[in-house]
């Protein structure tokens, strides 16, 4: 099974904390209210809860790939 | 083509209609519903705008940076009546697209975050237990909107922002004034005088710095060539002041209600404080208290299932109906604090009460943390709780898309 990667992009983020409520495994908010991964490579018992985020994110700001992401 | 009036218009859905049950859309709305995911509607000024009811459709209209949500625009569509008036035409964050709506958000998002809402959450704990206390000492009946909803959100919210809980009454009072006026002149009274009062208000803080409270924090940014003026400042008081009490209050109210009605529900609720949040999420989807998700105007052509909404096209999303979607909600028009198990521990919170896109609203996590505060406490204080008067008889809100209920008879 190939792993999956998870990317955020904190520009796009509106700070709604959606993906830290989902999957606060991964998912955190900095000082600004603003998206961290924690854990760019998803363990694959969380990938179910990640993919979840990622549909609640109602900025698409979080990105899920088969690699790390290019900063 | 999108004319203000015309006789065609006239055989359109006339948008809003009134609930006939405090928690389900109004059966006009069911009926719309069942016959597809976008329908034209037409508003009291005659013009027509697209209703939509489909979940999926509704996401992706809401995210599309095509879609303005600019209510200075000449075409952007004045649901109500009070929505014309002027003071309405900026209203803060929620009426302006990027980058204003943006650098504006990012300004407030530290003070809404899910770890500060958390922070706050003892605190409010002992104001909700203080409220309850009262309520036992005066005795039934008590109106749970005067003694209970509205002081929770309002006490928070004016905490949050520096305003001085003691103007409550008068806030509390212009709010409402605002927000269920049936004209444009009235809203306009009652906005003024608000505006007003934040201009003193913030004059004070801008004299004294250093006060607690967003508001104080912010009158030490104002910078009138830069990214927050003065006036920007005082329509974001505006907005959070508005924002932050009426629809919290009415939801923790129609939440009562609705678990009330649903015995089973609430001892479901009451068996298990670890399902708790969700049942918060299943009572927003269901209750959908504000009604509509969000208004825009169309800048482009957009083509979405087979139709074209057209540059100039008003666009209302309606959550009560997007909520009910049953490709996303099974049994939609039921209520099920339970409706998150099975795996899909996101699916009850898939509902669109707070809107999607970068306008989702900034104070969502706030809200969870109140209702969640509110019907703990609540239910844990008085268990035998009842309604004070049949449901048939409450007097519900009118006329509007804001859901609610003037007061609140409630006993013990
Ligand atoms: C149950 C309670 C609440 C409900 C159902 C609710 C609903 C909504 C909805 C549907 C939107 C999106 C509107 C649109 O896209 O046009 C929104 C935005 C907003 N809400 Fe709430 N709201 C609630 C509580 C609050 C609270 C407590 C605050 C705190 C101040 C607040 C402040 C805001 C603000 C500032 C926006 C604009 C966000 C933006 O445009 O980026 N709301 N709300
Ligand atoms: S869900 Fe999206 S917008 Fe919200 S905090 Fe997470 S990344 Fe940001």
């Amino acid at each position: 099974m190939t792993a999956v990667w998870v990317s955020a992009d904190q520009e796009r983020c509106i700070s709604g904390g959606r993906c830290m409520a989902a999957t606060s495994e991964v998912f955190d908010q900095n000082e600004d209210g603003l998206v961290v991964v924690l854990t760019p490579q998803v363990a694959p018992e969380l990938e179910d809860r990640v993919r979840k985020a990622a549909y609640l994110c109602p900025s698409r700001a979080i990105r899920i790939g088969d690699g790390p992401s290019e900063g | 083509m999108n004319a203000p009036t015309t006789t065609a218009n006239e055989d359109l859905f006339a948008y809003p209609q009134d609930r006939a049950c405090p928690w389900q859309p109004s059966p006009g709305y069911q009926d719309l519903g069942r016959q597809g995911p976008l329908h034209r509607v037409r508003l009291w000024d005659g013009r027509w705008i697209w209703m939509v009811t489909g979940h999926s459709q509704a996401r992706r209209l809401l995210a599309d940076p095509r879609m303005s949500a600019d209510r200075s625009r000449d075409d952007f569509p004045a649901v109500l009546p009070r929505l014309d008036a002027p003071i309405f035409k900026p209203i803060a964050i929620i009426g302006f697209d990027p980058p204003v709506h943006d650098v504006h958000r990012r300004l407030l998002a530290p003070d809404f975050s899910l770890k500060q809402v958390r922070a706050m959450r003892p605190h409010v704990e002992d104001l909700a237990r203080r409220l309850v206390a009262d309520m036992l000492r005066a005795g039934p009946p008590v109106d749970l909107v005067e003694a209970y909803a509205l002081p929770i959100p309002s006490m928070v919210i004016s905490e949050l922002l520096g305003v001085p809980y003691d103007d409550h009454e008068f806030f509390e009072a212009k709010t409402v004034g605002l927000l269920q006026a049936k004209s444009a002149e009235d809203a306009e009274r009652a906005g003024r005088e608000l505006w007003d009062y934040l201009d003193g208000l913030i004059t004070r803080k801008e004299r004294e710095p250093g006060g607690a409270g967003v508001l104080s924090r912010l009158a030490g940014e104002v910078d009138e060539d830069g990214d927050l003026t003065r006036e920007d400042l005082l329509r974001i008081a505006l907005a959070l002041l508005i924002g932050g009490h009426d629809t919290t209050s009415q939801m923790i109210a129609l939440g009562v209600v609705t678990l009330l009605e649903h015995p089973e529900q609430l001892a479901a609720l009451r068996a298990d404080p670890g399902v708790l949040p969700a049942a918060v999420d299943e009572l927003l989807r269901l209750v959908s208290i504000t009604d509509v998700s969000g208004v825009r105007v169309a800048t482009e052509d957009i083509e979405i299932d087979g139709e074209v909404i057209r540059a100039g096209d008003g666009v209302l999303v309606s959550s009560s109906m997007t909520n009910r979607d049953p490709a996303v909600f099974p049994r939609p028009y039921e209520f099920d604090v339970h409706r998150t198990r099975g795996g899909n521990a996101a699916s009850g919170r898939q509902h669109l009460t707070f809107g999607f896109g970068i306008h989702q609203c900034l104070g969502q996590n706030l809200a969870r943390m109140e209702l969640e505060v509110a019907f703990s406490v609540l239910f844990e204080g008085i268990p035998d709780l009842r309604l004070g008067v049949p449901l048939e008889a409450l007097p519900t809100r009118s006329g509007g898309t804001m859901q609610g209920v003037h007061t609140l008879p409630i006993e013990w």
